[in-house]
């Protein structure tokens, strides 16, 4: 199911301002862009890793940054899912406690469901060095499921991939949009992602918007 | 003699380690205050909770003193509940943890450093507060660096000579230490106990050093990539 996502963002990084302002209705939202265009600062800006210095950002109908409003809420706080380039999995736990460690108490989703929807069920007990670039992206996209986000952040998700685990990687972010009805904004300089898993693109250049529409139209 | 390098060996290695668990909580947290945080006054901290690495031993055994001592800022408000440290056995325990602590502080501090910020904020949007942050992410993965500095400060503590003789004496079985009783056993001419008594400390310091180093020296992870 769509959801209603407002981006009115100015965030200044020494000489780089981030500039955004638009609200759209999305279930995948590609964000896209060169190196630089100020992606991966919006997407942390969503998720409470950078402060804007003005501006609104809204999810649904839950605020989570409102300079007007003196509005901040603290990323512990705002629910959502954050899928880093890196993965970024804890080095010193397991597959299965990295999965677990967001789960919060009578809430979620039921772990053998994502095990099984992401298929990595086989890997729960292994150590995390012991994971392939692509498992440890199912792996990083299970834990963020776990916590029940109300918005997925995917960055990057197919960097450092070869082509053949790239479209292993894809069918599984369909599943989390057509089975869990959850949305994401998906950082990605990949057309074929963009293509078959976005129903929105907004383009960055110099950390301002140059396109937001569907992507048949935009120019990836 | 060999009950007396028992006793000596035995309450060093107690004393030691009671000092090294007293010192750990305000030791681990100015480690991370000092790793992660800016404030007022910061380099001022780090230099003031440095120097005993520098002084003479001696030196911070007077400060203890007057702090401790029956008129000091402390010892004065101890003094009316019945509580004397000085020349007492928690004295040889608060020497020890004032040489050990800056050890413990510098380590655990490059072991904070090297910690990426990107796990503790990965856990935040995982729905974790600074505390949970803090035990389950920060914490293990400086785990062994902050364990090599605990030992380090262990170590100091064992060797400790100069702040316990002024503050806690070297009365024999109740405050004398390996390295005390080395000195006293000098002074004394019982050259077999002083070399008995070396041969316990250089073992022991031997064993800590080599822990310490190996937890330091370990191959790098992707935690501090």
């Amino acid at each position: 199911m769509p959801i209603a996502i407002t981006l009115d963002v100015t965030l200044r990084q020494g000489s780089f301002v981030l500039d955004v302002h638009e609200h759209l209705e999305t279930d995948v939202l590609a964000l896209v862009g060169h190196s630089g265009a100020g992606k991966t600062s919006v997407i942390e800006a969503i998720a409470g890793l950078r402060t804007p210095d003005a501006g609104e950002i809204r999810v649904g109908d839950r605020v989570l940054f409102s300079s007007a409003r003196a509005i901040d809420l603290r990323a512990r706080e705002r629910r959502i899912g954050y899928v880093p380039q890196d993965a970024l999995l804890f080095p010193h736990l397991d597959v299965r406690h990295n999965i677990l460690y967001g789960v919060r108490k009578g809430e979620g989703l039921a772990l053998d469901r994502v095990l099984a929807m992401l298929e990595i069920g086989a890997l729960v007990d292994r150590r995390i060095d012991r994971l392939s670039g692509g498992e440890r992206q199912r792996v990083a996209i299970a834990r963020a499921l776990m916590a029940s986000p109300s918005l997925l952040l995917l960055d990057e998700p197919f960097a450092g991939l070869d082509p053949s685990l790239r479209e292993r990687i894809l069918p599984y972010l369909r599943r989390v949009r057509d089975d869990l009805g959850i949305p994401m904004i998906c950082v990605s300089h990949e057309p074929a992602l963009v293509e078959a898993l976005a129903d929105h693109v907004l383009a960055l250049d110099r950390g301002r918007a140059v396109f937001s529409g569907p992507p048949g139209r935009a120019s990836v | 003699m060999g009950g007396e390098i028992w006793q000596i060996t035995w309450f060093t290695v107690l004393a030691a380690i009671g000092a090294t668990l007293v010192m750990l909580p305000p030791g681990i947290a100015l480690a991370w205050l000092l790793a992660r945080k800016q404030f007022p006054g910061k380099s001022l901290l780090d230099t003031v909770a440095s120097l005993p690495l520098v002084m003479p031993a001696t030196a911070t055994g007077l400060i203890l003193l007057y702090l401790f001592g029956r008129y000091g800022p402390i010892g004065g408000l101890l003094a009316p509940l019945g509580v004397n440290v000085v020349f007492t056995r928690v004295a040889v325990v608060l020497a020890m943890a004032s040489m050990g602590f800056p050890l413990l502080v510098r380590t655990a501090r490059s072991g904070f450093e090297e910690v990426r910020p990107r796990y503790e904020q990965l856990a935040a949007t995982l729905g974790a507060g600074p505390w949970r942050i803090f035990f389950t992410v920060t914490l293990p993965l400086a785990g062994r660096t902050v364990l090599a500095g605990t030992l380090l400060a262990l170590s100091r503590g064992i060797g400790e000579f100069g702040a316990t003789i002024v503050i806690a004496g070297n009365i024999p079985g109740r405050t004398r230490t390996l390295a005390l009783g080395i000195f006293n056993a000098i002074e004394v001419g019982h050259d077999r106990e002083a070399m008995l008594l070396l041969f316990v400390s250089v073992a022991i310091a031997f064993v800590l050093i080599s822990l310490s180093n190996r937890l330091i020296h370990r191959p790098a992870t992707e935690a501090r990539t």
